[in-house]
């Protein structure tokens, strides 16, 4: 590959005919090889997507044909009860679940980035381990350990003279036990953001302690500045991750072995979504809501953007 | 963005729009109505059953009589529970199995989509003789006058309670089977025990949320009309019903704390509720009779069937059935199962089967409940014998007692939703969200709103 000089970039008109075969020839190669994953995004997520677009027009059971009835889905979704419920507990889920995530991960790296040697390996490897748990597991767990009567949790809570809460039945104490929960899965923001600690340059801190900053300071005015970048990143896809949670609170409060008691406070948006589609086979109306979902995530994705504009900072980046 | 990009994106977007318009299901194919069902004729072919698996010597015995009677056949089983969105895809691409095994209260969805066809000309046509079966459970399977299924097993619940418990509190196994909701209210008061606070003895689980429908029963009302299209779940009745069950726990401490001291027991396993003496009594599905015999048969436990409050015996039947799929391969073959499978005869082996097993381990053999009368009563003149124990006599003859005097709930095109809005108003109630009259209320619009537009999709299919 070709280096350019700083500031100029070459149009075709500049190139050389040799160099544009080449180039060609370049791109034909390229195509070819990244061609298997352009024809899987076709085929399983851009055609699906633009279906799931069409079938939110349209009435359909799955099994018979669509039958198109334009906005219907969209107006019966703001009449629907149960959708500003489900949309309600997710947003309180995620403004919740998302910065307790990151703040939990950021001081479970501050603690990692202070271990050396073997040990830093063997942490790192214990913190991230409850990541492989698979999510219905997860699920199952929740309701052995947040238990009212005999959990963990109370037990603990217990010791100290606190009477712990019916987590799994009280509707006050279901979301927390969820938010609570999904610390489970913290290894790998912990990983990301220890990775972003350790690229910190050490001339930093140590220009800081000459100019006598205290550890609150170094954090506050050098470490987190330097990891915003991953900070930031984190923030987008847990919140897009927030938004679409479903399988452990699926599993804990609706799905097989809990199948006839659920509770309103655990319905979250895309378990309302799954219950439309394959549980009472509306699937033009599961692709409404679907839909609706992308549009809020994408809103506030571009929010987070705009935001993250101002307070993220890019080393290299000439505006940071 | 230039214009030329945009101009595209947009093309793309148009041409994918119009294409998935022409799109088209391949739902209510009719490979199988056209199908000739005839006991003398041969058949041949594969056969896939989606949702059956043998697991124990009842499935095993079963299986090798239907491989039997279909010598011709390759049968190749889908094991595991029926997984709706699998088995919805398959007919929705037109190749779904040739036969799936599934929950009778599944059957009305699925057949109001088309995803299953009729029986009518295979019970004709084989002979099946439709008249051994219980009436409950084919109400389950007729939507409209048709059948759609036709049953298998069949669970009825009696009231299982710890005898131990009772006799040191002073009550009787009369004042919990429910005929008097008074005394059995009081006897639940009784029996129930905490410590420094902490429940420590459920007095009586009324398992709410999911037997709502027989409590309601029990008060003389139904949660549904009878032809299925009309939901009555505001009915005064059934909000008594719902009133009274859910009193039961707040005596206790409110259902928070039952449940969590429920759910923190080892149900299966020998630290059971009864074995653990954690629970005085609750009503129960048959099935569970088995499973004390084997984890804790030492417990000391008493069996009663759950009545009315008229005084007779009530229970509300639920269990699984045979649905030929739309678009199936080989219907032919599959009826044939289907009969084989269900028929006295089968049964029979099965029963006989499972006592032996029963008796190479010492163990009492409690009976086999099926959606066939037929079979039930043969099965019971012949392999169940008496117990040494009285209380297991007492489970068998409280089981039987059940399943002769059964109802349920009518197959309807929305049967998901329907049963989704009254489990859900019962747990409104149960989580302290709601008062039972208003919470029923909602469920009412919920589930006539669902059935109003299931039955008028339905009504415009006919």
């Amino acid at each position: 590959m070709s280096v350019l000089p700083l500031g100029r970039s070459r149009t075709d008109q500049e190139l050389r005919p040799q160099q544009r075969r080449n180039r060609r020839r370049n791109l034909r190669a390229a195509l070819l090889f990244i061609s298997p994953w352009i024809l899987g995004f076709l085929v399983f997520t851009l055609w699906p997507v633009l279906y799931s677009g069409y079938l939110s027009l349209t009435d359909y059971d799955v099994i018979n044909d669509p039958n198109f009835i334009g906005l219907e889905n969209y107006g019966q979704m703001l009449e629907d009860p149960k959708i500003r419920l489900a949309l309600w507990n997710t947003f309180i889920y995620t403004v919740f679940s998302v910065p307790v995530h990151i703040i939990v991960s950021l001081l479970l790296a501050m603690l990692l980035n202070r271990v050396t040697g073997r040990a830093s390996g063997f942490f790192r490897t214990v913190f991230y381990l409850p990541k492989m748990t698979p999510p219905v597991a997860i699920g199952i767990l929740l309701l052995l350990l947040f238990n009212g009567q005999n959990g963990l949790v109370n037990g603990v809570l217990g010791w100290f003279g606190i009477p712990g809460p019916s987590w799994t039945t009280d509707p006050a104490w279901i979301q927390p036990g969820l938010i609570i929960m999904s610390l489970w899965t913290l290894g790998a923001s912990t990983i990301i953001l220890l990775a972003a600690l350790q690229n910190v340059p050490q001339e930093l801190y140590d220009s800081a302690r000459v100019d006598g900053a205290n550890s609150w300071q170094t954090t506050w005015r050098i470490t987190l500045p330097m990891i915003s970048g991953s900070l930031f990143f984190l923030t987008i896809v847990n919140t897009i991750a927030a938004f679409q949670t479903f399988t452990e609170a699926y599993t804990a409060y609706f799905g097989s072995g809990n199948s006839t008691y659920s509770n309103d406070a655990a319905l979250f948006y895309a378990i309302y979504l799954f219950q439309q589609a394959f549980e009472f086979l509306h699937m033009g109306y599961a692709s409404a809501m679907a839909w609706l979902l992308f549009v809020i995530v994408l809103v506030v994705t571009i929010i987070q953007m705009v935001v993250g504009r101002r307070m993220v900072y890019y080393e290299g980046d000439g505006n940071g | 963005m230039s214009r030329r990009p945009s101009a595209a994106i947009l093309s793309v977007a148009a041409s994918a729009l119009l294409l998935t318009a022409c799109a088209t299901g391949t739902g209510g194919s009719d490979t199988a109505s056209e199908a000739e069902f005839d006991p003398e004729a041969e058949v041949a072919g594969a056969l896939s059953v989606m949702g059956f698996g043998t697991n124990d010597e009842i499935a095993e015995t079963r299986l090798d009589l239907a491989k039997e009677a279909l010598p011709e056949v390759d049968i190749s089983l889908v094991e595991g529970d029926l997984d709706i969105q699998q088995f919805l895809s398959a007919v929705a691409t037109g190749e779904p199995p040739e036969l799936i095994y599934a929950n009778r209260d599944q059957l009305g969805t699925f057949a109001s989509r088309g995803a299953i066809i009729p029986l009518d000309r295979c019970i004709e046509g084989e002979g099946i003789s439709i008249g051994d079966f219980r009436e409950p459970a084919i109400a389950q399977v007729t939507l409209e006058d048709q059948v759609y299924g036709i049953p298998e097993f069949n669970q009825v619940q009696v009231v299982m309670a710890n005898a131990g418990l009772l006799e040191d509190a002073g009550v009787g196994l009369e004042e919990l089977d429910g005929s008097n909701w008074d005394s059995l209210a009081a006897a639940s008061a009784k029996l129930a025990k905490d410590d420094g606070g902490k429940l420590s003895v459920i007095g009586y689980d009324s398992k709410l949320p999911e037997f709502l429908p027989l409590w309601a029963k029990a008060n003389g009302a139904d949660l549904i009309s009878a032809n299925g299209r009309t939901a009555q779940l505001d009915d005064p009745k059934v909000v008594e019903a719902l009133e009274f069950a859910v009193g039961i726990y707040e005596e206790q401490g409110g259902f928070s704390a039952v449940k969590s001291f429920r759910d923190s027991a080892d149900f299966f396993g020998a630290g059971n509720q009864f074995a653990s003496n954690s629970l005085g009594a609750m009503p129960m599905e048959q099935w569970y009779i088995n499973i004390l015999n084997d984890v804790s048969p030492d417990a000391s436990l008493a069996f009663t069937p759950f009545k009315a409050k008229d005084g007779t015996p009530l229970s509300f039947a639920s269990g699984s059935a045979w649905a030929i799929p739309s678009g199936s391969a080989n219907p032919e073959a599959a009826c044939r199962f289907i009969k084989t499978m269900t028929q006295t005869d089968t049964w029979m082996a099965a029963a006989k089967a499972r006592a032996d097993v029963r008796a190479e381990e010492g163990k009492p053999f409690t009976g086999l409940f099926t959606g066939n009368a037929t079979a039930d009563e043969q099965i019971r003149s012949e392999f169940v014998k008496p117990v040494d124990e009285a209380k297991w006599d007492d489970a068998i003859n409280a089981s039987y007692e059940a399943n002769e005097n059964s109802f349920s709930l009518p197959a309807n095109p929305a049967d998901a939703e329907f049963k989704t809005a009254w489990l859900d108003a019962v747990n409104r109630v149960l989580n302290g969200q709601a008062e039972p009259a208003e919470s029923l209320q909602q469920a009412q619009q919920e589930a006539q709103q669902a059935l109003d537009a299931a039955w008028e999709q339905w009504d415009q299919r006919e």
